[in-house]
């Protein structure tokens, strides 16, 4: 493994060197020159370079016979028999990844008593569900759920395996990927099969300002965990349905050194944020923790999750369930209305790639309306009230406009 | 109590830049920062071994880090913020570690050391992946659990938490040792007390490489890791739309309009 620079390519315009995190580059007589005690070998520089004048060498081969491997896989998140919305996404994606690969799509679906939920995933377009059912898998164990996948895909070797960059995906992938000694990219947006045959999995990184594409070329499966909300939903299949397999789950591989003690749901919300195709989210601007009422009547009339900006968490307006952003989570929703929120770089990290952003704000220069498609200058304790009642009042009313 | 937290030296800031000219990448400035969800697993941490050693069981933290010779800035604020020792990982066979390898490096260090409990924040800010932390648990064959928003009861055997998670909270009980990621709500950091600022300045980091932690070269870096980024390109910026000024009720009609054209009410 080395990187080396190309005498004969560099012509020392440094580039490089601006594009490098570590201060790792120089130019010397007009020659990039590498300093290895700092660089981290992240690549940056090599993508930069308009020359093709740097290269990273590795050099590395499979160590098995990778054609083993087929088939996709979908993980069938579930909590108490109602499969998560993000697993229907996967199927969508996953079926376009397995007719690419001229294979079989299957999900696979640990639990207990989640015969429902199996017949409900038969009914999608995919062709096998591979179905562990045991009252030790009821609730998710990292450790457990973590063994059983490891040695199911050990045995039935899939190639591409992909879950819901969910708290459970993105903690039990991990595990699995380091048993198997197989890549896993985390929280991708985009998933293609290139020419060589490869998974191409596209992620944002450095909070979604630059997109990287990843590929496991000498191990399988290849793993991905893929956000919520970035592929459609998955249509039922229109006829027939999908093979059930039930697997018995090797008692052994059960033992865990936790124990889940309760569940507490969280009541307030009827939406969960990062599911919800529209959110409303309120920052400083709102002026107190009691003007987020005003959020909730309007939510509640148009089916919305509320979301907050880092400055309302830490005032201890709401709590940090809501938090959109760098340090809470990252959403992806059809619709984005951001009321009081300035829109520093740190909530838009969380929010930018929502399909259309309404933004309400007092301050016309507030950075949230370089981002936004409809910017309203004005107040939103003003504005929100008159909306909902408004949408009440015309609920019922007879459409104006013909359709 | 024997307590390990492990941190992260991350860009100063998010935002990167392009050189419209060129269409690349610039990343001005080498200022940098502990990943902020670190900084949580640091303070709870410290909080605990405060916790164990008010119960009678004298605790240390030890705040270990991999990365270039320049991690060594984060390992000192780590001290000055309340860690006993520091662990710098840091050697060239290190370099390009994916998260496979960066769990490994991790957990051949946290191997050495057998710390009762090791903390994480939930993810880095760059990378964002969240699988460094439970990668470190299956690695050294430890009980995990991620997303910790609480730490309700502890002692030298096991651990009740509370984790955050999409539709609520899960309350579990987790035996020690174990590998815990935090999430922000857990705490409230500290800032750096003068005492902590003079043992920073004083501290002697250990150093350690890949022979030191017995990593063989083949399972580091780039040429242990799975995954190989091929391609890295800025997406397209997002341009404002319109704006409309005005009187509050004009505005609210408008806002019906926009949303009546997208089918919401």
């Amino acid at each position: 493994m080395s990187i080396r620079v190309d005498a004969s390519k560099c012509n020392g315009c440094s580039l490089c060197t601006k594009s490098c995190g570590t201060n790792a580059i120089e130019v010397k007589d007009k020659l990039a020159t590498i300093t290895l005690e700092s660089c981290t070998m992240c690549g940056a520089c090599v993508a930069t370079c308009r020359f093709k004048a740097i290269s990273i060498d590795i050099e590395k081969q499979a160590t098995e016979d990778l054609s083993q491997y087929k088939g996709v896989w979908v993980f069938g998140e579930q909590r108490d028999g109602k499969v998560a919305p993000v697993v229907f996404e996967l199927i969508n994606v996953g079926r376009d990844l397995a007719d690419a690969r001229k294979c079989d799509l299957a999900v696979v679906i640990l639990g207990h008593n989640i015969s429902d939920a199996v017949e409900e995933l038969a009914s999608y377009p995919l062709d096998k569900v591979y179905v562990y059912e045991a009252p030790e898998l009821e609730n998710y164990d990292a450790e457990r759920y973590c063994r059983v996948l490891t040695d199911v895909t050990r045995e039935l070797k899939p190639e591409i395996f992909l879950a819901g960059a969910t708290t459970t995906g993105r903690s039990f992938m991990s595990g699995v990927a380091i048993s198997l000694y197989t890549g896993l990219t985390a929280d991708c947006t985009g998933l293609e099969i290139g020419e060589d045959g490869l998974l191409h999995q596209t992620r944002p990184a450095y909070g979604g300002n630059i997109m990287a594409t990843i590929l496991c070329p000498y191990t399988r499966p290849q793993m991905a965990t893929v956000r919520h909300k970035v592929f459609r939903m998955s249509c039922k299949r229109a006829e027939g349905k999908a093979e059930i397999v039930n697997l018995t789950p090797k008692p052994a591989l059960f033992s865990s050194r936790s124990k889940v003690l309760e569940f507490i749901e969280d009541v307030t919300e009827k939406v969960n944020l990062v599911d919800a195709d529209i959110i409303i989210s309120g920052g400083r601007g709102l002026g107190g923790p009691e003007n987020f009422s005003i959020l909730r009547e309007l939510a509640e009339e148009i089916g919305a999750a509320v979301g907050s900006s880092r400055a309302a968490v830490d005032a201890g307006w709401i709590s940090y369930a809501h938090q959109v952003g760098q340090t809470g989570k990252t959403v992806c929703p059809k619709l984005y209305i951001a009321c009081g929120i300035s829109g520093a770089v740190q909530h838009q990290v969380g929010m930018k790639s929502s399909d259309t952003i309404i933004a309400i704000n007092k301050d016309p220069n507030a950075p949230i309306f370089q981002i936004a498609d409809f910017g309203f200058v004005g107040d939103a304790l003003e504005i929100l009230p008159m909306l909902t009642k408004k949408i009440k009042a015309m609920r019922g009313a007879p459409s104006t406009c013909p359709v | 109590m024997k307590i390990c937290c492990c941190i992260k030296q991350v860009p100063g800031t998010t935002e990167v830049k392009i050189n419209p000219e060129t269409n690349t990448l610039v990343r001005e400035g080498v200022e940098t920062q502990i990943n902020p969800f670190d900084l949580y697993a640091l303070e709870e941490a410290v909080r605990t071994k405060e916790r164990m050693t008010a119960a009678g069981d004298p605790s240390t933290v030890t705040v270990i880090t991999m990365g270039p010779p320049q991690a060594e800035d984060a390992l000192r604020e780590a001290i000055s913020l309340g860690a006993d020792d520091s662990i710098l990982l840091s050697d060239r066979a290190f370099a390009g570690s994916d998260t496979w390898c960066t769990s490994y490096v991790l957990a051949m260090a946290l191997t050495k050391i057998q710390p009762d409990l090791a903390f994480c924040g939930m993810q880095a800010i760059d990378g964002d992946t969240g699988q460094v932390g439970p990668g470190i648990a299956i690695h050294m064959s430890q009980a995990q659990v991620a997303y910790v928003a609480e730490i309700k009861e502890i002692d030298s055997k096991k651990a009740t938490v509370k984790r955050l998670i999409e539709d609520g909270y899960e309350v579990c009980e987790i035996k020690l040792p174990a590998v815990m990621t935090v999430v922000k709500e857990i705490n409230e950091p500290r800032t750096p007390s003068l005492r902590g600022k003079m043992a920073a300045k004083k501290a002697e980091i250990t150093k350690w490489g890949a022979a030191d932690i017995d990593a063989p070269a083949e399972k580091c870096g780039l040429m242990g890791s799975p995954t190989q980024v091929v391609r890295i390109m800025t997406p397209p910026c997002r341009g404002g739309g319109d704006t409309y000024e005005g009187e509050g009720p004009e505005l609210a009609d408008k806002l019906y309009d926009v949303l009546k054209s997208m089918e919401v009410v």
